[in-house]
């Protein structure tokens, strides 16, 4: 890949020796030859295997289970309910003060996602634990279900979760995460065109090779030695320790070698469970994800609906730019309270404009709980933002990247968020794509810089 | 039976580490006596290679050979704490602390090697190929694992240091959204281009081609793979990929390979990328996180080469053949309407 070293010359030394070689992955040979030890190449003696009763409902009272047929089926050695789990109630983000606890690790007495773990079987073999978890029998209620972002925030609709107490996330007292900049109204006002424009996507799988997973060794010492492809492995010591009530120092996690992660593997589900399964029956016990569970079970990137509002004169400059943004949470926190955050600190884009109000909503729903992915609240948001800049363009007759080099933020440049502009480089990298495809700019958008703004 | 083609742009930025920060990399670095350089960290790599960029931010920091500096990772018992591997933090944060532990050590390591050599460590260069040289002097010098021996059995010292990195932890203004969301951002623009067959909707991407602003790109070959596999992802979430086909309707939802459709080898377009760097004032040799950005900026991009070659805008993703023919047929009637 070619580096275009003539960009910021001026701010650079090329003197450098390690960094900046394009040396072979130390890894690499390990992988393409299967070498390389993933958790799951670990089979310790003994090993047990935990499989999840699930919910078949996207929203129901548990009424009543019943395991005693799965508990005398073959190999079965424990089936773990809600009342075997330390401290039940979690939320992942309380480690950043994040509140309040609102997932349960074993459902208590409502399930509010398809796919939600009621009962954990643990068997001698897999085979076993699947068998024993088909003998599992439970009478659920059904209740009404929320699954539109907009439906669920209006009056009446069906509560998701009592943690809340409405179906969205407060942040320090406000329903959404706000802000706010400028007055936008007056600059749609003084603004010669006004278009909104709604966007929407839909949830998203991670899709790594190797699925979310873990292997938990009791050692001789009581120690818990957890084998994990977690992407955070204090993140998962700390909340396991708190959900087993243990302290700190009894677990060890050991990982470092992960066959794709996206953010599917920053959520902290499957080792917890695994771990009390392990303290419980002091035996080694996995726990992994099959393909289904993966991707329907496990977080996917959340759904997002994005209204865009902008002023734009004629001369191609937005004065003006509203943005309500719904990320669809599922049933339960998990990341998105901060990647919704995320979403409103990325808002209104690389663009310096002068009147900017945000509103972005973390909203609860009976899906699948949504989480952590490649750039969640700034991908959709990107989409959105982009799509309209294209839409904008046209609507003034510019030239799209023209368009976006009069908008695009400059060095000394005010963002909406409070901050100075410093370090900006999209002209740049605008400049250098076009001459890369061959897009042909005028002499105006070739002399542009991101080091100051020209008239 | 028509193929249309045209062609989109987008532009992005994208911050470094997690959102307003307050997420802390810590790095152990110590010389074993064979000369190696053990870098102890508690990081994951998850197949993107943060192994190898750590290792050459030591070795560069440290002034040795990179085939002698060790990755060990990852271990809660051994590595001290790491926020984990997300938000495009780690070449930056643990990057950051790795070079902090790095100077620290190659503090002790020349000052063995000024005593060892009779001169002032301030007189001293390393040449990154296992030796410390006198500046000046021709021929006077020693090697890396000469001093490292030296520390050990004559001077009783620890060739070591320690790292950490945290960067200030920002409170939103609840009202106004006054905050500080991240200190460095990298910036990308990619231009697609697309044909589609107007008959089937089908849209084949042709060509994504990119410019990526990372700061310092610490492996540029790796920072290559990055553009490519985040471009493969960004089309497939813009033309294919869904856990929901029907949203918000929670049915058919995909459950395995077969009927989670993602682009094949096939499908995919040509890839070019350039690389711009404008050092970032606090990543490590000015290097910014280029992970996640990289699946951004080909997703709108290709939405607007749709536009630009059928003139349909299709605002919901996946952007699949039906919502594409369903908006080529929808322009056709107003056009026989009109």
């Amino acid at each position: 890949m070619e580096h275009v070293r003539g960009f910021f010359a001026a701010e650079r030394t090329d003197d450098l020796k390690a960094v900046g070689s394009s040396r072979l992955r130390s890894d690499i040979a390990g992988h393409v030859t299967g070498k390389t030890q993933f958790y799951a190449d670990r089979n310790p003696r003994g090993m047990l295997y935990l499989k999840m009763v699930r919910s078949p409902h996207h929203h129901a009272r548990i009424k009543r289970v019943d395991a005693s047929a799965a508990l005398s089926s073959l190999g079965v050695v424990r089936i773990l309910g809600h009342s075997d789990v330390p401290a039940n109630i979690y939320t992942i983000l309380r480690l950043i003060q994040v509140e309040p606890n609102d997932e349960p690790v074993l459902a208590v007495d409502k399930v509010r996602f398809q796919g939600e773990p009621v009962l954990a079987v643990i068997a001698e073999s897999e085979a076993g634990a699947r068998a024993a978890v088909a003998k599992v029998k439970v009478d659920y209620e059904e209740l009404p279900a929320v699954f539109d972002v907009e439906e669920a925030l209006k009056p009446g609709a069906p509560l998701v979760n009592e943690y809340h107490g409405h179906n969205y996330f407060t942040y320090e007292s406000y329903p959404f995460r706000r802000v706010r900049h400028g007055d936008v109204e007056k600059g749609f006002a003084a603004a010669d065109h006004v278009i909104e424009e709604r966007y929407q996507s839909s949830p998203i799988e991670h899709a790594p090779l190797e699925t979310t997973g873990c292997i938990v060794v009791p050692e001789a010492n009581g120690r818990l030695t957890c084998y994990s492809d977690t992407q955070a492995l204090f993140f998962t010591l700390d909340n396991a320790a708190l959900i087993l009530n243990v302290p700190f120092q009894k677990l060890r996690m050991i990982g470092g070698t992960v066959g794709g992660g996206f953010g599917g593997k920053v959520d902290v589900i499957v080792e917890p469970i695994a771990m009390l399964a392990a303290m419980l029956t002091n035996r080694p016990v996995k726990y992994a994800y099959t393909r289904e569970e993966e991707m329907q079970v496990s977080s996917p990137r959340a759904a997002e609906r994005i209204y865009i509002k902008d002023g734009v004169m004629k001369d191609g400059r937005i004065v003006a730019r509203q943005i309500r943004l719904y990320a669809d949470a599922g049933a339960y926190s998990r990341h998105s309270p901060y990647g919704t955050t995320k979403a409103a600190a990325h808002m209104p884009g690389p663009y310096t404009i002068p009147n900017v109000h945000v509103d972005c909503h973390c909203v609860y729903t009976n899906r699948t709980p949504s989480s952590a992915m490649r750039g969640f609240g700034v991908t959709i948001a990107d989409f959105a933002l982009e799509v309209q800049m294209d839409r904008l363009a046209r609507l003034v007759g510019r030239d799209p990247i023209e368009f976006r080099m009069i908008n695009a933020y400059r060095d000394g440049d005010m963002k909406a968020h409070g901050k100075v502009t410093d370090g900006a480089a999209l002209v740049e990298t605008m400049q250098a794509a076009a001459e890369l495809a061959g897009w042909r700019l005028s002499d105006w958008a070739k002399r542009q810089s991101s080091l100051k703004r020209e008239g | 039976m028509a193929r249309a083609r045209g062609r989109g742009v987008a532009a992005v930025n994208y911050p470094t580490g997690m959102n307003l920060g307050g997420d802390p990399s810590q790095a152990l670095v110590h010389a074993t006596t064979t000369g190696n350089f053990v870098v102890t960290l508690s990081s994951v790599d998850l197949g993107q290679g943060l192994k190898t960029v750590m290792q050459q931010i030591a070795a560069e920091a440290l002034g040795v050979p990179v085939d002698t500096v060790i990755i060990d990772t990852a271990d809660t018992d051994t590595g001290p704490h790491d926020m984990g591997t997300f938000a495009s933090r780690s070449t930056h944060r643990t990057g950051n602390a790795i070079v902090m532990a790095a100077k620290e050590a190659r503090e002790v390591l020349l000052q063995v090697a000024a005593e060892e050599l009779e001169v002032g460590a301030a007189d001293l260069v390393t040449d990154g190929k296992g030796n410390i040289h006198v500046v000046g002097v021709e021929g006077k010098s020693i090697s890396v694992i000469e001093t490292a021996l030296a520390a050990h059995f004559k001077h009783g010292r620890t060739v070591s240091g320690r790292g950490m990195y945290l960067p200030t932890r920002s409170y939103p203004d609840p009202t106004t959204g006054k905050m500080t969301p991240a200190n460095t951002y990298a910036h990308a623009c990619t231009i697609a281009e697309v044909e589609v067959d107007t008959e089937t909707g089908d849209v084949a991407v042709l060509s994504l081609k990119s410019a990526y602003e990372i700061g310092r790109a610490i492996n540029p070959r790796m920072v290559e793979q990055q553009i490519v596999g985040g471009a493969w992802m960004g089309m497939s979430h813009a033309l294919y990929e869904t856990t929901e086909p029907y949203y918000p309707d929670r049915s058919h939802g995909p459950v395995d390979f077969n009927e989670y459709v993602m682009p094949g080898p096939g499908d995919l377009p040509e890839f070019a990328g350039v690389i711009l760097e404008r050092p970032s004032h606090d990543g490590p040799f000015g290097a910014k996180g280029v992970g996640e950005m990289t699946a951004n900026a080909p997703i709108p991009a290709i939405a607007n080469a749709i536009f630009d070659a059928v003139g349909v805008r299709v605002d919901s993703l996946p952007i699949t053949p039906e919502k594409v023919l369903r908006g080529i047929l929808a322009k056709e009637g107003e056009a026989g309407a009109s």
